[in-house]
């Protein structure tokens, strides 16, 4: 596997039958084709569809129909569609389960940051606030390191928040991270990783959990 | 009572620096044959409020390529990367608004209230400037309600009275922006008697539109 499939089928463990979740574009929608065995879930893509199906056949593209990116998309047998409004009625009311999105950096308070880069990449936060503010759970999906290996798993986000304290897990090539009130707790590394060498690349202090320890 | 007009004639309407709210999400919604008629006209310095910027080629995206637009009020420009590059020479202006709050503005100005209290973008630059308001010991902010001049939807099928179908993901912020101008004007694939689109399918009420435009591109 490389690393954006040990990342999402890793993902794909936290989630629960029935759920209601929102994968955001990029890596994050990869998740929903590693799901386990069994396990159904309702999509909510925030341009007002609950119940999103995957990408359609070249041939059956329906124009009407498209994701949070504006790609074409389908609609499952007891999808429905809504107005914006309703769609942040779903995501700020508490009504998503789960919230997978990436990041450019997330920090041991549980804060992200992934809308902005000033004077460099303004894209705008889109639906990301409203969604990690209102979602049950949220899931930062991510490369471990930027480019030339740069952290971005931080005692303090540097570039400007997108939600504050919102994020309670962190899943990269190398890891699984809780957020927890003590800060960034280590609970899995990947397989032929260790403690130390996640630590060592982490510019946040993590705690690890008894069985990585030594 | 709604008139129906062709879309040079909805331009006609619509002045250099109106302040117009466009539905759609990354252009599918927006009633892009209203998008080409303001641009064959010439139209400059509006301010749109919408979701995103559309892209290169289609939608709000053109109406920004053909110099048409001062300042967006927007949730995304990502996808409309000379928004991003006119907004770094300084000839557009860009204010970026969390998307469930956008709409959430835009609710409030149709609906007659006076703003929505939102626990999103607490404690981020979203705040900078803004009243905090704390109910029952939560903590939110107070984001004020947004009107515009003219607000242009995209129908799917829209019938003689103004009632309003939205096929698909196409209703976006199509019903909410309808809501919250002063002049509606909908554009429609298909034009229709009242009573052929059941009356339950409806999701915007007649009564909201003033003009509508036939022709839209399916």
């Amino acid at each position: 596997m490389n690393d954006r499939e040990i990342i999402v089928s890793r993902v794909a463990k936290e989630v629960r039958d029935g759920m209601v979740v929102n994968l955001g574009i990029g890596m994050p929608t990869m998740v929903a084709d590693y799901l386990p065995e069994g396990v159904k879930i309702i999509l909510q893509s925030e341009n007002g569809l609950l119940g999103m199906g995957p990408a359609p056949e070249e041939d059956k593209v329906d124009a009407n129909i498209v994701n949070a990116g504006g790609k074409p998309v389908t609609a499952k047998a007891g999808a429905c569609f809504f107005d914006s409004a309703m769609s942040f009625v779903i995501i700020r009311g508490g009504h998503v389960d789960l919230t997978v999105l990436g990041a450019l950096q997330v920090d041991a308070a549980g804060s992200l940051a992934s809308h902005i880069i000033p004077g460099k990449m303004v894209p705008g936060m889109g639906g990301a606030m409203d969604l990690v503010t209102g979602s049950k759970k949220v899931i930062v999906a991510m490369t471990h390191t930027a480019k030339g290996d740069a952290p971005k798993i931080l005692e303090k986000i540097t570039l400007p928040a997108t939600a504050v304290g919102k994020v309670n897990m962190i899943v990269t090539e190398l890891c699984v991270i809780e957020v927890v009130p003590e800060g960034l707790r280590l609970i899995e590394v990947a397989p032929g990783r260790t403690a130390a060498q996640v630590q060592e690349r982490t510019a946040a202090k993590l705690i690890i959990a008894d069985h990585l320890a030594g | 009572m709604v008139r129906q007009i062709d879309a040079a004639q909805a331009a006609q309407m619509i002045p250099d620096g109106a302040t117009l709210m466009i539905g759609g999400f990354m252009s599918n919604g927006t009633p892009e044959i209203l998008v080409d008629a303001l641009i064959e006209k010439g139209v400059k310095n509006l301010t749109v409020i919408a979701n995103d910027a559309g892209t290169t080629g289609t939608g709000i995206g053109k109406l920004i390529a053909a110099g048409a637009v001062r300042k967006i009020i927007a949730s995304h420009i990502g996808l409309n990367p000379m928004a991003g590059q006119l907004m770094g020479e300084g000839k557009l202006e860009v204010e970026l608004v969390p998307q469930g709050t956008l709409i959430e503005q835009i609710r409030a100005g149709g609906a007659g209230l006076g703003g929505v209290l939102t626990p999103t973008g607490l404690g981020t630059d979203v705040a900078n400037g803004k009243q905090v308001i704390s109910v029952n010991g939560k903590e939110f902010l107070l984001e004020e309600p947004l009107r515009a001049d003219f607000a242009l939807v995209r129908g799917s099928v829209v019938d003689e009275d103004g009632n309003i179908f939205y096929k698909g993901t196409t209703r976006n912020f199509n019903p909410v922006i309808a809501t919250a101008a002063d002049i509606v004007i909908a554009a429609a694939e298909q034009i229709v008697p009242p009573g052929e689109i059941p009356a339950e399918s409806i999701a915007t009420p007649g009564i909201f539109v003033d003009y509508m435009v036939g022709g839209e591109p399916v």
